[in-house]
């Protein structure tokens, strides 16, 4: 059984239909690229995965558990909360904390999850706990030197990985990127793809929208290609770079680089 | 008069502008967070009673209000409230003005209050969607985002227009005098029209001054303080 099914989504801002219809799964520990060309819906799909825009309508589960379905709308605050930590999600921005350390936004989430009936002494043992996860997962971004530091102080690839960390925290089955590099200067967008692809050698299952086509082909086991809002071809990265089938794929792949 | 003896009588009044000064900061500055988050409801009917309250308050001179305030108990309900308060403190206590001084808190906090929500509101709305989304993300409710997210850069964003309206506000205290509060300029006033004096006037600039610069101090001592983050 895939870890995520997502079926007949559709989601439409006013009378603009940006998904129609979309349906795709994943496996546990695959890492699938959703590339398009900018307005194909991309980034919504992922919102929507998110929680952070409500489909109108489909059906997502993850694992077996509806994590959306028609009847979505009704649930309460908590039960959304809930179901949105199944998946992680990395901005393009980043959106890190201004006001906290690299530290302190890793483990922000995880220090506000404590249960409030823990006792003061309890409470400092799972604090230090927190703590050397928050440090544990900042060493595996490669940012063992900047636990301190403050986001104005570090670079844009360094704060994506301070807000990768951020968001293995609550470990997530479903890890997902949107456009995780497209805010950065070209020459830090490697450190970051880089690291992107050490998670890879665990089993962890993740969604990237990139426009970055050759990490998308080195990275992924699947390739999804969306335009004006359907899934317009899917494959392996072999299927989809060498042997584009639709028109629409060929065009966008042939589109010269600058 | 000697200078000293003209000097102790204006930090009578001075007293009375800074008891205006802090009680208008401590009441005004709370009270304006409600009043933003009507500002900012999506609920519209509170929305829009709010939007007009500020809109008549800031939109009305102060010292009219402070009018409105003092006299509308008496003459709406034949009750001059503050009058009342004025002289049963006087008789029982030789405390003086403490009606009016009571009418000028009321008018001062309420317009303070509102003054003070829009510059809630633009700190508020100037955070980016981006960090509750981020809070969302990792399953944070939205009094904790609030809370723990967004509240420290609402409040170093807003601490330049509050030093602004906080230094106003001292300066504004001068005009409880129009329902004759004793507050240092009526002080100054006083000794004008009964000992023909009228460099105290001018002195009291002096009081205003070294307050104000004590204020700045502090306040950009605040604003230092807050500045180890860029948001």
């Amino acid at each position: 059984m895939p870890l995520l099914e997502a079926k007949n989504i559709k989601k439409s801002f006013d009378k603009t239909e940006v998904l129609k219809n979309i349906s795709f799964d994943l496996e546990k520990g695959q890492v699938l690229a959703i590339i398009g060309s900018s307005g194909s819906g991309k980034t919504t799909l992922l919102r929507c995965l998110n929680y952070l825009e409500i489909a109108d309508s489909g059906k997502i589960t993850v694992d077996g558990d509806v994590i959306f379905d028609d009847d979505t709308h009704k649930l309460k605050d908590q039960e959304i909360r809930e179901r949105r930590l199944r998946f992680g999600l990395v901005f393009q921005s980043f959106n890190l904390f201004p006001q906290y350390t690299a530290l302190k936004n890793v483990t922000l989430a995880l220090e506000l999850k404590l249960s409030k009936k823990l006792s003061s002494h309890e409470k400092k043992e799972e604090l230090l706990k927190i703590e050397e996860k928050g440090k544990h997962l900042l060493d595996t971004v490669g940012l063992s030197d900047k636990y301190y530091n403050y986001p104005c102080q570090l670079s844009g690839g360094q704060c994506q990985r301070v807000a990768i960390a951020r968001a293995l925290a609550l470990s997530p089955d479903i890890l997902c990127f949107d456009e995780p590099t497209s805010a950065l200067d070209p020459e830090l967008t490697g450190e970051v793809l880089k690291v992107i692809k050490e998670l890879k050698t665990s089993d962890r299952t993740m969604i990237i929208v990139t426009h970055e086509m050759d990490f998308a082909r080195n990275v992924a086991d699947k390739i999804i290609f969306m335009s004006d809002g359907v899934i317009e071809e899917e494959g392996s990265p072999e299927e989809i770079f060498e042997n584009p089938k639709s028109l629409r794929l060929q065009e966008f792949l042939a589109k010269p680089t600058f | 008069m000697s200078f000293l003896e003209v000097t102790a009588f204006l930090l009578d009044g001075f007293w009375i502008s800074l008891l205006i000064f802090a009680v208008t900061l401590l009441c005004g500055a709370p009270l304006g967070l409600p009043i933003a988050f009507c500002s900012m409801s999506k609920f519209k009917p509170i929305k829009a009673i709010s939007k007009v309250v500020v809109w008549i308050v800031r939109g009305v001179p102060l010292m009219l209000q402070i009018f409105i305030i003092y006299y509308i108990p008496g003459l709406l309900f034949d009750t001059p409230v503050f009058s009342y308060v004025d002289r049963y403190f006087f008789l029982n206590y030789g405390i003086q003005d403490s009606g009016r001084i009571v009418a000028v808190l009321i008018a001062f906090t309420i317009n303070y209050a509102c003054y003070f929500s829009e510059i809630y509101r633009g700190g508020i709305e100037s955070i980016s969607k981006g960090q509750y989304e981020a809070g969302y993300v990792l399953g944070l409710t939205k009094p904790q985002i609030f809370k723990n997210i967004v509240l420290k850069q609402v409040i170093q964003r807003i601490v330049p227009p509050m030093s602004n309206e906080i230094i106003t506000l001292i300066k504004d205290t001068a005009l409880a005098n129009c329902i004759m509060v004793c507050e240092i300029i009526k002080q100054a006033k006083e000794l004008a029209a009964t000992k023909a004096l009228v460099w105290p006037l001018f002195y009291t600039g002096v009081f205003y001054l070294i307050f104000v610069g004590i204020l700045t101090i502090i306040l950009s001592r605040v604003e230092k303080k807050l500045s180890y983050f860029r948001s």
